[in-house]
């Protein structure tokens, strides 16, 4: 049986090389998450010109180009790996090949209107890295720094494209202690600059707001028309983890009418009533259980639960862009932590489209075919992703670090191992 | 009278001949614990053994047997049916204490970055007990690991292996008996740290000329403290009775000035002090094997060792152990050709030693997923690594390491009990230590706050938020 999935798996992969896609790809047998908080079924997934066609118990009948047997294997929608600056980063400390933040050779003091996805490659070595690892997409950010506004980013799908952006701008905010002791000092200081910025916006002043201090610009005309539209259509994702910078947060959303996220919250949990009442989602690092700054006395392993069990919607981030592969084993922590299961595979697939404003990523009829079949439970450290298949194309699950292993997992290397190319 | 001067003589004679009093000794001594059988466990005993539904029995501090024997009538009975009991885990590369939660500037003393060479500075004396830290790894199960210096120097000091145990010191922590590590480094950090201040070194090359320049300052060091004690015995080989030639050869023979950093690198260089060579590249650890040869010392372990894989036969070859992630990779350019299989491979020669450590205070937490991690990974390229093979990574191979395998890092009778009881199978991420023993004291129990300890730093925070 075994034998025999592999084969298939193999053949579909040759056919992806030799050929362009498949039409039709018919994987029976899956047991299969949706992407919502529903118990998984066994089902039939069909899937024809990159679409889910149709999801039934029972498809055998149906004709199609390539068949996989999921043996009663998982499949779920390709999973959303956090907030990276994967295809921004090449290599974290080779500092010409990252592109995922402001320096200070630019003045002023925000900029709202630096883009990071005028600088994404999808041809970074990270994208299928994490691509192999059963991820779909990510969230693209402006690194958060010691500015109070870093950029704006979006969702970006791993299928290899140039421009795959989606969704809603999402302007990345940061009102933490640690950019506060860069700015002015204080945390007070991000909530004083907001405050000018968002006002200058209202008041519909003619040019740019200038500080007196030094001539620079708080913001510029393209800085302002960047919060006027992320205002309107787009989200704020405010970097904050202690509880009264969370409520600042909520605060001066409502007062601007801005959509707003939580990232970090590792004090969500003490603010959890507010954060529900105001309906905002929070994204968390679930194995933050250290008081690793000031700001974060009360980080705790059951943040998640405790979280959910207030009907606040949540997603996981693990900070981590490299290893981005690393979230399903935070969700899994989360769900080893009281988080119920199903709640974790939302959050890990179709949630974070949703919340940023993406394409639906449920294994639904009509929906695009990026899908995922396991070799176990998806949230263990000890299953893999057996086959990522991306707008219903079988990926041929090849990175840079599987040439690695390629070139060094033989025992002999006759010549050398610079003659083994996989 | 005479004869005082002889027992003067004599005892300065042994005072320099003989190495200094044990600096900053250990004070840990371990509370008696309460006997405990655990019956029908499965165990995984951490040199490569499983053995299921079987009955283990603790007291006195000490792992008494596994399978049958006797007991004492009062030991406590712990059923272990569909538990899995294993070694405490080891990590043999931490910076808890001297980089401690909170990340306070006032706190980061894990490296003296002022010079390249600090040999002299030891990781215990930055280390804070209070660092929370150390509870969040207990309840992961971690009983022991190494404090090292961090890698801005090219020799960045001592290291220290501490029990896992609260304490006001860290010489309440100490692993009685445990020889010291000495931290050093390759590659991009030194070079980076002393290079951009346009010092030396600033370059790969420039990393080995100064370690050699080290080592040749130890030799000569070593050399004379031979030299002097050599006088000093033949002196006393030779003595007249009156020990006037023993008084005559110390008072013609000047003992050494001692030096600090010369104690540590000749230390390595004799095998008292075990090197821990933070090290990425596969050439450089090549290289850095050579220079062992040239001066005569063991590398013990190249820590992070993301391109050991490339060079598994060698290190086996050598005996050197590589301390490595599961999945880190990408950060700097020498961690660029990191792969998910590097453990798995290192452990697959004859005579390979894999580890796997954390060099983070989340890692330290969550060994046993870690370990997963690097197994399944072996498991798909075709490796064929069971459980009890993949425990040896954070139990037995880290307590060698570390030189402390004679005393923990197994289950098997006569050692010390340190162990973790798992409330399942520990490869998985829903896997939690129920119990965590060291030296047979429960120090840890899931969901019991009077076996969960909180350093100071963590009491009265949040006075007034809801829980």
């Amino acid at each position: 049986m075994k034998i025999k999935r592999l084969l298939m798996v193999l053949l579909g992969s040759l056919l992806l090389g030799s050929t362009s896609q498949a039409a039709s790809l018919l994987i029976t047998n899956g047991l299969v998450f949706t992407g919502d908080d529903t118990p998984p079924n066994q089902l039939d997934i069909l899937i024809e010109d990159g679409l889910i066609e149709a999801v039934a118990s029972d498809l055998s009948t149906a004709e199609a180009d390539q068949l996989i047997d999921a043996a009663g294997r998982p499949v779920t929608p390709a999973l959303f790996a956090g907030i990276t600056v994967a295809g921004l980063s090449e290599i974290g400390m080779v500092y010409e090949a990252v592109d995922s933040r402001l320096n200070e050779l630019y003045t002023g003091l925000m900029h709202p209107e630096f883009d990071v996805r005028k600088a994404y490659n999808p041809l970074s070595s990270v994208i299928p890295v994490t691509r192999i690892e059963g991820y779909g997409y990510t969230l693209l950010a402006a690194a958060f720094g010691d500015r109070t506004i870093s950029g704006q980013g979006s969702l970006v799908r791993f299928d290899g494209g140039f421009d795959s952006f989606e969704g809603q701008t999402i302007v990345f905010v940061n009102v933490d202690g640690y950019s506060g002791s860069k700015v002015g000092g204080s945390r007070a200081a991000h909530w004083m600059l907001l405050e000018t910025a968002f006002s200058s916006l209202t008041t519909q002043q003619g040019n740019g707001l200038w500080l007196t201090h030094n001539e620079h610009p708080l913001i510029n005309q393209t800085g302002r028309a960047t919060l006027e539209n992320a205002r309107e259509n787009g989200i704020f994702v405010f970097r904050a983890n202690r509880a009264s910078d969370i409520l600042q947060a909520l605060a001066f959303s409502q007062q601007h009418h801005l959509n707003a996220v939580i990232s970090g919250g590792q004090e969500a949990w003490i603010v959890r009533e507010e954060l529900a009442a105001s309906g905002t989602p929070v994204v968390i690092n679930a194995l933050d259980n250290l008081p690793g700054s000031f700001d974060g006395l009360g980080a705790r392993l059951d943040n998640a639960a405790l979280l959910h069990e207030a009907d606040i919607t949540l997603l996981f981030t693990s900070g981590e862009t490299h290893n981005a592969r690393k979230l399903r084993q935070v969700a899994g922590n989360a769900v080893a932590n009281g988080l119920p299961y199903e709640v974790a595979i939302a959050a890990m697939t179709s949630l974070p489209a949703e919340i940023f404003g993406g394409k639906p990523r449920m294994i639904a009829p009509g929906l695009r075919a990026d899908v995922v079949i396991w070799s176990g439970d998806p949230l263990d450290v000890s299953s893999a992703a057996d086959q990522v298949i991306i707008d219903g194309k079988l990926d041929p699950m090849t990175s840079r670090q599987t040439e690695l292993l390629q070139r060094y997992l033989p025992t002999e290397a006759g010549l050398g191992r610079a003659y083994i190319n996989p | 009278m005479r004869h005082l001067i002889c027992v003067l003589v004599a005892l300065l004679a042994s005072l320099a001949a003989r190495a200094q009093p044990e600096a900053f000794p250990s004070t840990y001594v371990a509370p008696a614990g309460q006997p405990v059988l655990f019956k029908n466990a499965t165990i995984l005993t951490g040199n490569g053994r499983r053995l299921d539904e079987t009955d283990l029995y603790v007291a006195e501090g000490r792992i008494q047997w596994v399978g049958k024997g006797e007991i004492v009538s009062d030991a406590t009975e712990v059923d272990a049916s569909d538990r899995w009991i294993t070694p405490g885990l080891i990590d043999v590369h931490s910076h808890l204490g001297v980089y401690p939660s909170p990340g306070v500037a006032a706190h980061s003393d894990g490296n003296e970055a002022t010079a390249p060479v600090t040999a002299e500075v030891w990781a215990e004396h930055s280390v804070w007990p209070q660092d929370p830290g150390f509870s969040r790894a207990l309840a992961g199960g971690v009983t022991a690991m190494q404090i090292l210096p961090g890698s801005a120097n090219l020799f960045g000091g001592r290291g220290v292996t501490l029990k896992n145990v609260p304490s006001i010191s860290y010489q309440g922590m100490k692993f009685p008996g445990a020889p010291h590590g000495l931290k050093m480094a390759c590659g991009e950090n030194p070079k980076r740290v002393y290079g951009g201040r346009t010092q030396a070194p600033s370059t790969r090359m420039g990393n080995v000329a100064a370690y050699r320049s080290a080592w040749i300052r130890a030799q000569r060091y070593q050399a004379d403290w031979d030299r002097y004690n050599q006088a000093v015995k033949d002196a006393a080989a030779a003595d007249d009775s009156s020990g006037a030639s023993v008084a005559s050869a110390l008072l013609t023979n000047t003992p050494p000035r001692r030096n600090l950093e010369l104690d540590t690198l000749a230390g390595a260089l004799r095998g008292d002090i075990l090197v821990h060579m933070h090290c990425y590249r596969a050439d450089e650890m090549l290289t850095i094997l050579d220079m062992a040869k040239e001066f005569g010392y063991r590398v013990g372990t190249f820590h992070h060792g993301v391109e050991a894989y490339k060079i598994a036969d060698e290190l086996a070859e050598n005996g050197v152990c590589g301390a490595l992630w599961a999945d880190w990779w990408g950060f700097k350019i020498e961690a660029y050709d990191g792969i998910q299989e590097n453990i798995a491979l290192v452990d697959r020669p004859a005579g390979g030693c894999a580890i796997v450590h954390s060099d983070s205070d989340e890692g330290i937490q969550r060994l046993n997923q870690e370990a997963a991690k690097a197994m399944l990974r072996g498991n798909r390229a075709g490796l064929d690594i069971p459980p009890e093979r993949a425990i040896r990574w954070i139990t037995y191979n880290a307590a060698k390491s570390l030189g402390v395998h004679e005393q923990t890092g197994s289950i098997e009778s006569g050692k010390m009990a340190d162990m973790v009881l798992w409330n399942q199978d520990p490869f998985s991420v829903y896997a939690k230590p129920m119990q965590v023993y060291i030296d047979g004291v429960l120090r840890y129990e899931e969901n019991n706050p009077s076996l969960s300890p909180q350093s100071d730093f963590e009491l009265g925070q949040l006075i007034g938020a809801k829980r």
